[in-house]
């Protein structure tokens, strides 16, 4: 202490700095820790600055090669003392160093003396020595992997079992609401309407308008090589009228509203906003999913039928610029050849897509976990589930139509 | 025994809540084992204990948001957990919940929120509602914040928005989620007024989960004590009856704020 004391009153004649921790010469003296042979003890002598942006002595080595250097058959080493009287200023690197000598001796059954020790160190070297908080009921160890295969087949299980009762649910409460035996909060629908339609058709013609290019590519290309350039309006109006318009819509929205569902629910859920219905006796599938999945159940279809449109627009666009064929030919040919039903199709699947997404995104948010992470993951999952759903009933609904001849 | 859910106010002989033999469990993971109490009318009761003892968990038990590993929780004599969903609705109309961070629906201005379980349950026309939204937001010192929505107030305000939601149809048990959390400390003894002033004048049961001692001895008629350690309750009583006759070292180091022998 004495050198450090020293050296403080130094700092204190330059800069007036009454602690002195900090290093005055441009070249402090670097951190150093001796080891000195004592009768059956070592002791670790310490001096020069010790400062945690400059590297510091390890413990262990430093003993290892004072004990192996050592083989002079002398007495065993039991003790290990540290003598800080040349210390200068120091920060947490010492204590770094010197609980790894605690630790050290401990684990080789020797003993630590703090006698030379600093009061103010040895403190702060008695807080990291208690003994860490007792973890309750450690961690199962993990399990083999055919155990892992069982217990995630069990997890998809039991999801798959939540999601029907979750859909049941929703869809008696429906039809609940259809014979007037729900309340349901209908300012919320209106907003969910309003979101998404107005709010969507920006990116809905988009997308829109570039698959309805992209197919009248398609067309141009193949069909001319067989010389039947003129039959591209006929892929055009089949393609968005019974496939592209309601899958990209779907697509789209499940991206962009599944995903916020499954946000706006999952945030509820963290700041117990779902509780507090429920303690109310007041259903969050009323309250919240109804309104929902009811909002895209209607704006669903009225979008795709936009969509139709302005998709076929950018495939007349397309032919036009790029085939010896005149509008009216275009719109002439196309409708000779769609007929109602093919629209009426492509409507059938947005209100299908419309539920799914809805479905998808409350499930998901209500299902949300508590952390923070929980509502991204949960609106990922609205997404990913949404698509693969849109994507696995637009199939089946194919193979129907196909098999009803529609 | 039977009761329809309007009935409660002749049910002087069952008291509002009564535990027996509760375990709470987290999957495979027992937080806390055999809990036996009861909360005698009009008291303010308090389940105290550390962090993770599970006093949150014993909450959520009590109102119905999480099914109990064993044991019964009687509600007026009805057992909550056992209820079919009429009866629960009855359970769950009688009673009003002031959750952690308030809670109060993001979506909806202070005085729909209070508005709303009113318009759940009750027959109330809009005008009749609006007298009752305004005198309730009125109580808690919230007089002129109708038309604010939750973000746009602190953290103090909206819990005592949340009081005014919970005590909306006049419950007659009020769950309160640590109401101290959060708060700075003259916002904290401002709700902790505001709840003895409940009880006081409506004569509302309260069970307030708290680990603020200056709160506990204050507002507390009895307190439940839920020690970590022993995975059970240890003590139940008078706050500062328990620090002065202190059944167990876990309730003394507690009570008294100290970490004195903890390894």
């Amino acid at each position: 202490m004495r050198g450090r004391d020293g050296r403080e009153a130094k700092t204190e004649g330059r800069f007036g700095c009454v602690q002195g921790t900090v290093s005055v010469t441009a070249e402090a003296a670097a951190a150093l820790a001796e080891i000195r042979r004592e009768d059956d003890s070592l002791v670790a002598v310490l001096s020069g600055e010790w400062n945690l942006e400059r590297p510091a002595p390890r413990f262990a080595p430093l003993v290892e090669s004072a004990l192996s250097a050592d083989r002079s058959g002398a007495r065993k080493v039991r003790v290990v003392n540290v003598d800080a009287s040349a210390l200068g200023t120091w920060d947490s690197s010492l204590l770094i160093f010197l609980q790894q000598g605690q630790e050290y001796c401990k684990a080789h059954q020797l003993e630590f003396g703090t006698e030379g020790v600093p009061d103010r160190i040895a403190s702060l070297l008695a807080l990291a020595r208690v003994a860490p908080e007792r973890v309750v009921d450690r961690e199962e160890p993990r399990p083999s992997a055919v155990a892992r295969f069982g217990l995630a087949g069990l997890a998809a299980w039991d999801a798959s079992q939540v999601a029907v009762t979750f859909t049941g649910e929703v869809i008696q409460r429906g039809a609940q609401l259809l014979r007037g035996r729900v309340r349901m909060r209908w300012r919320e629908f209106w907003v969910v309407v309003q979101s998404n339609s107005a709010g969507a058709l920006p990116i809905v013609t988009l997308i829109a308008l570039l698959i309805g290019v992209i197919i009248a590519f398609l067309g141009v290309v193949v069909l001319r090589r067989f010389g039947a350039g003129y039959y591209v309006s006929y892929l055009v109006g089949y393609g968005m009228l019974r496939e592209m318009g309601a899958l990209m819509t779907g697509i789209i929205m499940a991206g962009r509203t599944g995903a916020g569902f499954a946000a706006e629910l999952g945030s509820m859920k963290i700041t117990e906003e779902i509780d507090a219905l429920s303690t109310l006796g007041i259903s969050p599938i009323d309250h919240l999913v109804l309104p929902r999945v009811l909002g895209l159940f209607v704006t669903m279809p009225l979008l795709v039928v936009y969509a139709d449109l302005v998709g076929i627009a950018g495939g007349l666009g397309v032919s036009v610029a790029m085939l010896d064929l005149s509008s009216t030919q275009f719109v002439n040919g196309m409708l000779t050849a769609v007929e109602l039903s093919d629209t009426l199709l492509g409507v059938f699947k947005a209100t299908i897509y419309g539920v799914i997404i809805g479905m998808a995104g409350c499930m998901k948010g209500l299902q949300t976990g508590t952390d923070a992470g929980a509502v991204g993951r949960s609106a990922t999952s609205a997404v990913v589930i949404g698509i693969t759903l849109i994507i696995t009933a637009n199939a089946v609904i194919d193979w129907l139509a196909a098999l009803l001849q529609i | 025994m039977t009761q329809t859910p309007f009935a409660a106010g002749g049910a002087e002989a069952a008291p509002p809540v009564e535990v027996r033999h509760l375990t709470m469990q987290y999957g495979p993971l027992v937080v806390m084992r055999d809990l036996n109490f009861t909360v005698n009318r009009g008291e303010v009761f308090v389940i105290m204990g550390g962090s993770g003892s599970g006093k949150s968990t014993l909450l959520k038990h009590l109102i119905g948001l999480q099914a109990s590993a064993e044991g019964t929780i009687l509600m007026d004599g009805e057992d909550f957990g056992a209820a079919d969903a009429e009866a629960r609705k009855g359970v769950l109309r009688r009673m009003g919940v002031t959750y952690q961070g308030g809670a109060l629906w993001s979506g909806l201005t202070l005085a729909e929120n209070v508005a709303l379980p009113l318009t759940e349950f009750t027959a109330l026309g809009a005008g009749a509602i609006d007298d009752v939204v305004q005198f309730k937001l009125a109580l808690v010192g919230l007089r002129g914040f109708e038309d604010f929505y939750p973000a746009a107030i602190s953290g103090g305000m909206r819990k005592r928005a949340a009081l005014a939601r919970a005590i909306a149809l006049d419950p007659e048990v009020l769950f309160f989620d640590e109401p101290s959390s959060g708060l700075d400390p003259v916002s904290a003894s401002r709700l902790d007024d505001l709840i003895l002033a409940v009880k006081a004048s409506l004569g509302t049961t309260i069970v307030v989960v708290s680990h603020d001692l200056a709160s506990i001895y204050r507002i507390a008629d009895r307190a439940l004590f839920l020690d970590i350690e022993q995975k059970t309750m240890t003590a139940l009583g008078n706050p500062a009856e328990l620090r002065d006759h202190p059944p167990n070292d876990a309730v003394h180091r507690f009570l008294t704020r100290s970490s004195e022998g903890v390894t």
